[in-house]
């Protein structure tokens, strides 16, 4: 573009230099990667090169000091032969289970709830997202004060009836609820606010003419409001998908995977296996898998945002 | 409560708005007031045990509900608490990252925006790429490398693994891309350096995006809790989370618990007082960065 308006208001005056100039604007010249090389180091040295770096470990029966002696496919097979491997990744889908569907839908019904210009709902907006701020260790620090037997929250409103709080971080049954109980709290935030920005932007006359037609509250969300906002709906899911899987902070402060690693997921089973046990190799196997795991769902909230880009 | 009832100026906005102020909508306000009562429960909690004295709480729990209060747990910190420690090493860590970031991000924005330069695209895919890789993917090898160099239990160990997120690279070419062109080329005939363009004239234009970007690195590196676990193991290297996490497992007993308390709360008031200012930065840039 440049060069014709360039080229036709001075043709004879300084034709070199003008010719220079649109040389700089279209032809690709290696010079001009500096802008993003310095980026490019940081990328390929802690990116790609640990990427590669550990897929080349989960092949080697690495310790913390050298990539040792190649097993070939050894520490996968020791893998899917750990009892305590194959649990944590049913424990991880259970939590997935657990929070994802209860995050998507508290989420949807806040925001239905709160999507109005009024004073109290910007308050409790304000309060839903609060929680998500805070750090894992924090939320953890506040969970276990409530769910703690003898001095928790819990325990003490059980008393003020009587009862005994049932033992949420040590009863098998119940830890992978207080963990999930304790994620929906910090987490809800995001999912509620991904919805209210869906929930605004449905044309407002679309509702007056429900109003009109008489349609109840059911009926207009059933028709106008989940069509509108059902992609928001997988998004949220698929990202939710992606960050339970990668459960830790919580199961680690909380339960520290016990009793019996019935609350271990599978994140930190690598953090054991390669932060506790030095076994980097099988760690390192490990966390192949998971981002397997991570890849699919990545793919599919791929596939999503972009048939939602394509709409808009 | 007292604010349900008052004559708030509905614009209608909303479904609701339409239908005005039914019984339905009564109901669902107040059983959401409820829900948020139940949600801010265990932050109260908290509060409140920060500011009891711990022979009381041991004496029994229902103590909490009644005066007296005192603030000796909030004093106990200035003299005997790392958490001072911990808060400085957590900003100089999330200051780092976040400048770097904004740095590197917004140079390579502009790069892969305007600039043609053999194989750009393919990197730039690659680079989106990128973006599906968890951080366990790469941890392990990350701190194997890290032990080579001898940089665990530094500041640039902490800060270094971040500075390769493609996010912010992404979010700022998208950003670059959204500005005319016409821009450039006027100063591009104006004899100014390609550096020029970028740092006079195209710079100023992403701020909102540097504020969308900042406020994300900043609040993820803060909260962040794996690598400082594993990379930062030494106590005067702990960041905050790794410090509080620390003191976290002597707490079966409760001996100090409202000292325990209290270190948590003042280590969570600084960003929910920020969240509290800036909340409308922090919900776009979190949720920006969610949908991406």
């Amino acid at each position: 573009m440049a060069d014709l308006t360039l080229g036709s208001t001075s043709p004879a005056e300084r034709p070199a230099p003008s010719r220079r100039r649109v040389q700089n604007v279209n032809a690709p010249l290696w010079r001009n990667a500096i802008f993003v090389a310095p980026y490019l180091v940081f990328f390929v040295l802690l990116l790609i090169v640990p990427l590669f770096w550990g897929m080349w470990m989960s092949l080697h029966k690495a310790d913390a000091f050298s990539t040792g002696r190649f097993v070939g496919l050894a520490n996968y097979t020791r893998l899917f032969n750990d009892r305590i491997f194959l649990q944590a990744i049913g424990n991880t889908f259970y939590f997935v289970l657990l929070t994802v569907p209860a995050l998507a839908l508290i989420g949807l019904l806040l925001a239905l709830a709160l999507n109005r210009q009024t004073r109290t709902a910007a308050v409790l907006r304000t309060v839903f997202f609060a929680s998500s701020v805070l750090s894992v260790t924090i939320v953890t620090l506040i969970w276990r004060i409530v769910f703690v037997p003898g001095f928790g929250l819990l325990s003490t409103v059980y008393g003020w009836f009587g009862a005994t709080a049932p033992a949420f971080l040590s009863d098998p049954k119940l830890v992978m609820i207080a963990i999930a109980i304790a994620t929906i709290w910090w987490c809800v935030g995001l999912p509620m606010m991904l919805f209210l920005s869906a929930l605004q932007q449905i044309p407002g006359d679309i509702y007056e003419a429900a109003a009109l037609d008489n349609a109840g509250r059911w009926r207009t969300f059933r028709s106008i409001t989940f069509p509108s906002i059902k992609r928001t709906f997988v998004l949220v899911v698929v990202i939710q998908i992606v960050l339970q899987f990668q459960l830790f902070g919580q199961a680690r402060l909380m339960t520290n995977g016990g009793p019996n690693n019935v609350s271990t997921p599978l994140v930190l089973y690598i953090y054991d296996a390669a932060f506790k046990r030095w076994d980097l190799g099988l760690g390192a196997a490990a966390s192949e898998v998971l981002f397997a795991l991570i890849l699919v769902a990545a793919m599919i909230q791929y596939l999503v945002s972009r048939r939602k880009g394509e709409d808009a | 409560m007292s604010t349900m009832t008052s004559p708030s100026a509905q614009t209608g906005a909303g479904p609701s708005g339409m239908v005005g102020r039914s019984t339905g909508d009564r109901v669902i306000l107040a059983l959401t007031i409820a829900m948020a009562v139940v949600m801010m429960a265990p932050l109260v909690w908290v509060v409140a045990l920060s500011l009891k004295d711990n022979k009381e709480l041991m004496a029994s729990m229902n103590a909490v509900f009644h005066a007296p209060y005192t603030l000796q747990n909030y004093l106990n910190i200035l003299t005997t608490s790392s958490v001072f420690r911990w808060i400085l090493n957590s900003l100089i860590v999330s200051g780092g990252v976040t400048l770097g970031t904004l740095v590197l991000c917004s140079l390579a924005g502009y790069g892969f925006a305007r600039l043609n330069f053999p194989f750009r695209n393919v990197l730039f895919v690659i680079v989106l790429i990128g973006l599906a890789i968890p951080e366990q993917a790469v941890l392990i090898a990350r701190h194997q490398l890290f032990s080579w160099l001898k940089l665990h239990n530094t500041y640039p160990g902490l800060i270094l693994p971040w500075l390769s997120a493609p996010f912010g690279v992404f979010l700022m070419t998208q950003y670059f891309r959204a500005i005319p062109k016409e821009l450039d080329e006027a100063a591009l005939l104006d004899n100014a350096s390609r550096f020029k363009i970028f740092w006079k004239v195209l710079l100023p234009l992403t701020v909102p995006a540097q504020a969308t970007l900042g406020i994300f690195t900043f609040l993820s590196v803060w909260n962040d809790y794996f690598w400082p676990l594993i990379s930062g193991t030494k106590k005067e290297m702990y960041t905050l989370t790794v410090g509080i996490a620390s003191t976290q497992t002597n707490f079966a007993q409760s001996e100090g618990l409202g000292f325990l308390m209290s270190q948590a709360v003042f280590a969570s008031a600084p960003i929910l007082i920020l969240y509290l200012f800036f909340q409308k930065y922090i919900v776009t840039a979190v949720s920006g960065a969610a949908v991406r």
